[in-house]
Order: structure tokens, then sequence, then C-alpha cells
């Protein structure tokens, strides 16, 4: 299962980063997640509530999404447009030698946290 | 509370791992691939083959990523070569750590070649650094020349490219050609070897460049 796969990183990272940071409780997560990247954000939000209850830091933690909108460039005209309404083909000029631009990312973007001072 | 920005991508601690992983590889000396393709595109019956064909000049091992059972490494075993199974219980890739798991499970004294059979999918393994140095995929013929314009991200991150099952290209309607056009516009370095374990054509290709990679990373400081 995919989601579940990335939720156990973003677990990890952040308990990581909570040891360094001397974090004792995260509020929420911010996650900038491009619109291509094959993510189901609805079904991560519901890994995430299931996974987080096993790390203390995490436990009370909001899951935040932000979609970040997928964009296609195209080498023939020098144009871009949106990727999922037009896929691989350029909607301008009909090439095919286009490629992503933006889209396919998935980020952390900040959390709110609580420190031991 | 306050705000932490971080702007870190999600696979930042799978990176590190990864990283980690392949400095362990090159003090044991050991070249890792990670094989990657849709379930039954002929994985192990590829593996069985090149085990059988350079086995004896270079010591292959093979991790078998599968959500469940034990079939896949039996039929390694059954050639001689060190084999272990993992078992991810349901996720759908391999990630860094589970890899260095199973790789020091079986042990790496006396192998030269390890590769980590992946779960049979084209997408999620394309996104995961496993700590392989190289990353190969196989594509059969029966799947169709039409995947590389569906997973373009699998086609990207490869090192190599096997077509397999060329045996079969006369009852199906797959265009070679339009494959490597498709395939050389998303990676222009890429390697392609289209072979067929089942009669042998287009083997000693992928077997001569086996050979070659891991002579590079075991001799290479």
């Amino acid at each position: 299962m995919h989601e579940l796969g990335i939720v156990t990183h973003v677990a990890k990272t952040l308990d990581e980063l909570a040891a360094e940071q001397k974090i004792t409780k995260i509020g929420s997560v911010t996650l900038q997640v491009g619109e291509v990247s094959g993510i189901m954000t609805e079904y991560f939000v519901d890994c995430w509530n299931y996974f987080k209850v096993r790390h203390p830091v995490l436990q009370e933690a909001e899951m935040k999404i932000e979609t970040l909108p997928a964009v296609t460039y195209c080498e023939d005209c020098s144009k871009t447009y949106p990727t999922v309404q037009y896929g691989i083909k350029c909607p301008y000029c009909g090439s095919e030698r286009t490629y992503l631009v933006t889209g396919n990312e998935c980020l952390i973007k900040e959390i709110e946290a609580e420190t031991e001072e | 509370m306050k705000v932490i920005e971080l702007h870190k991508s999600v696979t930042e601690s799978n990176d590190r791992d990864a990283d980690a992983l392949r400095a362990l590889l090159k003090e044991k000396k050991v070249f890792l691939i990670n094989l990657m393709s849709s379930a039954g595109s002929g994985k192990t019956t590829l593996l069985s083959r090149t085990i059988q064909d350079i086995g004896k000049d270079v010591r292959i091992a093979v991790l078998e990523a599968d959500i469940d059972a034990q079939v896949d490494a039996e039929r390694i075993e059954a050639l001689g070569a060190r084999s272990i199974q993992v078992h991810t219980d349901g996720m759908c890739h391999m990630d860094a750590g589970m890899t260095r798991t199973g790789l020091l499970e079986m042990g790496l004294e006396d192998i030269d070649l390890a590769f980590l059979e992946n779960i049979g999918n084209l997408i999620c393994p394309a996104e995961y650094d496993t700590g392989a140095v190289k990353k190969v995929m196989i594509l059969s013929v029966p799947e169709g020349d039409d995947k590389p314009l569906k997973y373009p991200l699998m086609f990207q991150e490869s090192d190599a490219l096997v077509v397999s099952k060329i045996d079969a290209m006369p009852w199906f309607d797959f265009d070679m050609n339009k494959l490597k056009e498709r395939v050389y516009r998303l990676n222009p370095a890429i390697r392609i070897f289209p072979v067929s374990a089942k009669t042998g054509e287009g083997m000693q290709d992928w077997e001569n460049w086996l050979k070659e990679e891991t002579k590079t990373w075991i001799e290479e400081e």
C-alpha cells in the first residue's frame, strides 16, 4: 500500500527531528503534494491517523495537505499547460516532446511544534 | 506552538539510509541491482537463466521481496544461488531499511552480484531508493509497447531496460522500434536489452553488461 509507506517515512523523519530539536509535541504537519504524485489525499490522511498514535510526539498531530498543480512544458513550442487536463500531448502544437515541470512533489512543508524550553 | 519550516522531501530519511547501504556494499564489494517490473513479467525466469549462464563466473545472490509467499526463493535456490525471501507485509515497495535488513540476514560474504527482486508493480518501487547501485526494469512483450507513456517514472529512473519474452513477439502487436523511441525520449542514457530467457536470444549482451558493471563496482576505488 503506497500511502502507508509514505506515512511511515514522514513519521520517521519527524521522530528524528523531534529528538534533534527537543520537540515534545507536534500539533500539525503540512504536506505539499503534487497533483500527479499518485497520492490520494483522503486516503493518506486516514493512514496518518491510523499510524500516528504509535508515535508519542505525533499522537495529536493533524495532517494538513496542500495540493501543488501539475504543469507540463512543451519543448517544441516552449509553452506550459495544465497536465491533468491535457496529459502528454501539448494542446497548442500537438507535440509529445513534453515533460513535467511541477506536480510530482511530496514535501513536508512545515510543522507546528512545542519544544522543551 | 511555534511553526518550524522544513521543506524536506518525505523520502529524505530513506535517502540517507540508501546512501549508507551503498557505502556498506562498496566496502563489502557487492554489486546490488534493484530489479523492478510488473507481476508476471518474468523476473524469476530471467534470473534463473542468468544464474545458469554466468553463475560460475559471478557469485550471485537474490533477495526476493514479496507481499507474502515463498515460491520464488525456492526456484532460485534450486539453482544453487543464495537467496532470501523478504515479506513486506502488504507494503507495495521495498525501502532502503528493509533491503539492508534482508541483505544482512542473508549474509554478504562470497557474493559479487546481488539482485533485489522488488515487488511486482511499475509505480511505487520507482519512487524509493533501495540503496542499490543500479536500477534495472523488465518489460515483457505481452505488456505492450505503450507502457513508457503510462509509467514514465520507472523508465526515467532505470539504468537498463530488459525487454523480456521476445520469443512471443509474433503473437503480439508489439513494436520494438516504437518502444525504443518512447523509452529514449524519457531517458536517453538507458541501456536496452531485448531478450528471451526461454530461447536464450539476447541473453549474452545482458549478461556481459552485468559482468562489466559488477567488475567496475568491485574494482573501482
